[in-house]
C-alpha cells in the first residue's frame, strides 16, 4: 500500500475510511508512512499523545465488522462445482460435514471433522482389487466461504494439470460444506487414497476475509495428528498467490509421495517465495 | 480411590474423582463443554467448587489426574516435585490454600520459596476457587525475573514482545514492521516473527534480518523465529545465530506428541542453543528494593527457551484424558518449568470460540493462565488476543491488557495497529502498549529504556517522543 499524501486514510482493506482532524502532536501519520509500501501492515498510524487516532480506530472497526460478516457468510457449493466441473471429466462430489449449521459449526469442531451419514453413503466404494489412487483433494468453506469461492477454482486450474502430467491416479474432486482440517484425512481413506488434500477457508482476519489454507496427509486416516500434516496457509493475490501456492504444494506433494511421508518430517528447501 | 460428595439444597452431587470434581468446579467454558466435562449447571459447579475446597493438598500428589505410567509429563512433575518447599503448605485444603495466599504475610518471598513445591494440578484447583480480584492480586505479589539481553519481569516494567509478522516473510515487510514497533518502544521481551514458511533456510535468513538490526543499532534484545522446533534446530545447526528457540508445547504427552516433540526434543533443543553462549550474564533482579525476591526456576541456567501455551490444545489434540482445559494449561507450565524459559506466554483467545467462547471467557482465563504460571515460578506474559470467529472485540482486549498489567504480567505483544496480517487474529497493538505503561506507570525492561532514551524515541517520564525522517532508525 502506497502512503496517501490527501485527506484520506486507506485501510488495509483499500476502503477509504472518513479523514480524520489533524490531532495535534504528530499529526496525521508519523513521518515513516512511507515504509508502507512494504507491508499491508498497520504502521505509521500516527497517534494523539501515545493513543490511536479517531480514523484509526474506526478503520479498524470497520475491518473487524467486515471479517464477522464473512464467519457467516452463506456457501454456494453448487455454483462452485459448476465452476470446477471442468477440470475433471470424473463427478465432481459435493458433500457435507457433520455439523447440520453455521452456528453448531463454530461450536463444534468435531463434528467438522466428519463426514454426515448421507455423505459416507454418497462416496463410491472402492475394491480392493482397483489400482490405488495417489490424490484426492477436496474444497470446502471452512470459516470463509469468500475463500473457497474466490481462491480455489484458481489455485486448482494451476495445480491439477501438475497432477495430471505427473500421472497421478486421481479420485473425483470433492466439494465439502463445513468442513475442518482433519476431515481430509477421513475422506482420504474411504478412498483407501496415499495423499489427501484439503482446500479450505482460513479464519478471517482482518482486511483478509478471503483466504484459502491447504493441508496435505501422506497415508490418510481418521486420527492421524497436526504433526504428521503439512500446510500452506494465506492462498490470497495479496499473500501466497493462487498460482504460486498451486506450484508449491506439486513440489511438496510430489515429494511427499516419492518419500512416503508428510508432516514435520518433511522440510521445505525450496527457493524463497516472491513478495506480494 | 476416593469419592467426592456434596449435598446442596438437598440434592447430592457425586464426582467420581479428582479430574471429573476439577473439570465439574471450573468456571463455564465452551471447551469443556464441547469436551463433555463441564458442570451440568451452574449449581452443580457451585456444588463441585465446595467439594475442591475442602479437599487436602497432598490429595493432589496421591491422585494423579492422567496416569504417571502413561504420561512422560506427569512423571516430570512428580519427579520433580519439592517436598521441603511444599511442607509450607502440606497441612492446608484448596479453600485454605486460597486464604493463605492471600494474607497480607504471604509475600513475593514467601511465593517464590514455595513455587517448587506446587505441582500444577495444586495451582489449578485453587484458581478454580479464586475470583478474578484474587487471581490479580496473588499474581501480583509474585516477580520473576529472567534476562538474555534485556532483564525482564522486574516490579514496576512491562516489556513488549515486537511481532513483525509477514504473510510471505518478505524481509522488508518485516523490517518495516520491527522499525514500527520500536519507534513505539516496543521490543524488549524479543522481536519474533511468526514465519509464513517452516523451512531452516527461512528461519535462517529471518534471524539474521533481526541479528542485524539488533547489531547495527545496539538494541538490548533477542531475536526469535518461531517456526517449529526442529526447523529451528535444522538451522541452528547450519549457523543461524540463534538467540531463542521456541516451541509450542501442551500439558500431556500425547498432545506434544501431536506438536512433534517430547521433553528430550526439548532438552536437546536448549542444550543446543544454550552450548552458541548468545546469552548475557546469569539473570539477576532488575529490582532495587531490598525486600522484593525473585524466581527464578533454575538460577543456573541461562534462560534460552520461549514457550507459548493456550487452553483448548490437548482437547484440539485429542489427547485431554477427560481432564478440563485450565488444568491441562497449568500441566503445560509444568513442563515449561524444567527449561529455565526466557518467556512464557498463553495465546488466550487464538484458539477460538469452541474452547473460549467470548470475550468474559477469554478474560478469565487470561487471568487464570498467569496467575498459575507465576505462582509456578514462571516468567508469564500473555497474548491478549481474539480471532473473528468468537464473539468478542477490542473492548475486550482493552480489559484483559488492564487486569494483566495490574496483575503485573511480564510482557505482552506488540503488533502493528493490533492487526496480525500474518496469523489472522487481533492481539495488542504498539499504542496499547503505550496505553498501559502510562497509565500503570511501568518502564520498559532498563536496558531497553536506556536504549530509548538514547535513541530519543521515549523520555525518561515514559512519553513517546517526536521522530522525523532523520532519525537514526529512519535513515537508509
Amino acid at each position: 500500500m502506497m502512503p496517501t499524501g490527501s485527506d484520506q486514510t486507506e485501510t488495509a482493506t483499500g476502503q477509504v475510511a472518513p479523514a480524520a482532524k489533524d490531532d495535534g502532536v504528530s499529526g496525521r501519520h508519523d513521518p515513516w508512512v512511507h515504509l508502507r509500501s512494504h507491508t499491508s501492515a498497520r504502521i505509521a498510524l500516527g497517534r494523539t499523545g501515545g493513543s490511536q487516532l479517531t480514523s484509526a480506530l474506526l478503520a479498524f472497526a470497520q475491518d473487524h465488522a467486515l471479517a464477522r460478516d464473512a464467519v457467516h457468510a452463506p456457501f454456494d457449493d453448487v455454483a462452485l462445482a459448476a465452476v470446477l466441473q471442468p477440470l475433471d471429466s470424473a463427478r465432481v462430489l459435493r458433500l457435507e460435514s457433520a455439523a447440520p449449521d453455521r452456528a453448531t459449526f463454530l461450536r463444534r469442531p468435531d463434528l467438522g471433522r466428519r463426514l454426515s451419514a448421507a455423505s459416507v453413503a454418497l462416496l463410491p466404494v472402492q475394491s480392493l482389487h482397483a489400482p490405488p489412487l495417489d490424490l484426492v483433494v477436496m474444497v470446502s468453506d471452512g470459516l470463509s466461504a469468500l475463500a473457497a469461492e474466490r481462491q480455489a477454482p484458481r489455485l486448482l486450474q494451476a495445480l491439477w494439470p501438475r497432477l495430471r502430467a505427473a500421472g497421478l491416479a486421481l479420485a473425483p474432486l470433492c466439494i465439502v460444506r463445513q468442513a475442518r482440517v482433519a476431515l481430509h484425512d477421513e475422506i482420504g481413506w474411504h478412498f483407501r487414497a496415499r495423499l489427501s488434500l484439503m482446500l479450505l477457508g482460513e479464519r478471517p482476519g482482518l482486511g483478509t476475509p478471503d483466504s484459502l489454507g491447504a493441508y496435505f496427509t501422506f497415508g490418510p486416516r481418521p486420527g492421524r495428528t497436526d504433526a504428521e500434516r503439512n500446510c500452506l496457509s494465506n492462498i490470497r493475490p495479496g499473500g501466497l498467490p493462487p498460482e504460486a501456492a498451486a506450484e508449491k504444494l506439486a513440489a511438496l506433494m510430489l515429494a511427499s509421495l516419492r518419500l512416503g511421508l508428510s508432516g514435520t518430517a518433511l522440510k521445505d528447501d525450496g527457493p524463497s517465495l516472491a513478495g506480494p | 480411590m476416593a469419592v467426592y460428595r456434596s449435598t446442596l439444597r438437598g440434592v447430592t452431587y457425586t464426582f467420581p474423582d479428582l479430574r471429573t470434581l476439577l473439570a465439574k468446579a471450573t468456571p463455564a467454558r465452551s471447551g469443556d463443554e464441547l469436551a463433555g466435562l463441564a458442570a451440568g449447571g451452574a449449581l452443580e459447579r457451585v456444588a463441585a467448587q465446595c467439594v475442591l475446597a475442602d479437599v487436602p493438598l497432598t490429595q493432589f500428589l496421591a491422585e494423579p489426574v492422567v496416569p504417571y505410567e502413561s504420561d512422560e509429563i506427569t512423571r516430570l512433575i512428580v519427579d520433580t516435585h519439592d517436598r521441603a518447599a511444599f511442607s509450607a503448605v502440606a497441612g492446608l485444603t484448596v479453600g485454605a490454600f486460597r486464604d493463605w495466599l492471600l494474607r497480607y504475610e504471604t509475600d513475593g518471598a514467601t511465593l517464590a520459596a514455595l513455587a517448587p513445591g506446587l505441582t500444577p494440578e495444586t495451582v489449578a484447583a485453587v484458581s478454580k476457587v479464586m475470583r478474578n480480584q484474587d487471581l490479580i492480586l496473588v499474581a501480583s505479589k509474585c516477580e520473576v525475573v529472567t534476562r538474555f539481553r534485556s532483564t525482564l519481569g522486574g516490579r514496576g516494567t512491562l516489556a513488549i514482545r515486537l511481532q513483525p509478522n509477514h504473510p510471505t516473510d518478505d524481509p522488508h515487510g518485516i523490517a518495516a514492521s520491527i522499525l514500527d514497533g520500536l519507534l513505539y518502544g516496543c521490543g524488549d521481551a524479543c522481536i519474533g516473527i511468526n514465519p509464513a514458511t517452516d523451512s531452516p533456510a527461512r528461519v535462517a535468513e529471518l534471524i539474521r534480518l533481526i541479528d542485524q538490526l539488533i547489531q547495527t543499532y545496539a538494541i538490548p534484545t533477542q531475536s526469535c523465529v518461531l517456526a517449529h522446533l526442529t526447523t529451528q534446530l535444522a538451522a541452528l545447526r547450519a549457523g543461524a545465530p540463534v538467540d531463542l528457540m521456541f516451541q509450542s508445547i501442551a500439558g500431556t504427552e500425547a498432545a506434544n506428541t501431536s506438536f512433534g516433540i517430547n521433553l528430550a526434543l526439548l532438552r536437546e533443543a536448549q542444550s543446543a542453543t544454550l552450548s552458541l553462549r548468545r546469552h548475557g550474564p546469569t539473570p539477576r533482579s532488575a529490582s532495587t528494593d531490598p525486600a522484593a525476591t525473585t524466581t527464578i526456576s533454575s538460577p543456573a541456567v541461562p534462560n534460552v527457551m520461549y514457550f507459548e501455551t493456550g487452553q483448548g490444545s490437548c482437547l484440539s489434540a485429542n489427547a485431554h484424558h477427560g481432564v478440563d482445559q485450565q488444568t491441562l494449561e497449568a500441566r503445560a507450565y509444568g513442563v515449561a518449568r524444567a527449561f529455565s524459559p526466557l518467556l512464557v506466554n498463553t495465546v488466550v483467545g487464538f484458539i477460538g470460540p469452541e474452547y473460549l467462547y467470548d470475550g468474559k471467557q477469554i478474560i478469565r482465563a487470561g487471568l487464570e493462565d498467569h496467575f498459575c504460571g507465576k505462582l509456578l515460578g514462571l516468567p508469564m506474559g500473555v497474548d491478549v488476543c481474539h480471532t473473528n470467529h468468537a464473539s468478542a472485540d477490542q473492548d475486550d482486549m482493552d480489559t484483559l491488557l488492564t487486569l494483566l498489567g495490574a496483575a503485573g504480567v511480564n510482557y505482552l505483544m506488540g503488533v502493528p495497529g493490533a492487526d496480525d496480517i500474518m496469523l489472522g487474529y487481533q492481539s495488542t497493538s504498539f499504542h496499547d502498549a503505550h496505553y498501559l505503561r502510562q497509565l500503570l506507570r511501568l518502564a520498559p525492561a532498563p536496558e531497553f529504556a536506556a536504549w530509548l532514551e538514547h535513541m530519543k524515541i521515549q523520555s525518561p517520564a515514559l512519553r513517546l517522543l517526536p521522530a522525523d525522517r532523520t532519525h537514526p532508525l529512519l535513515r537508509p
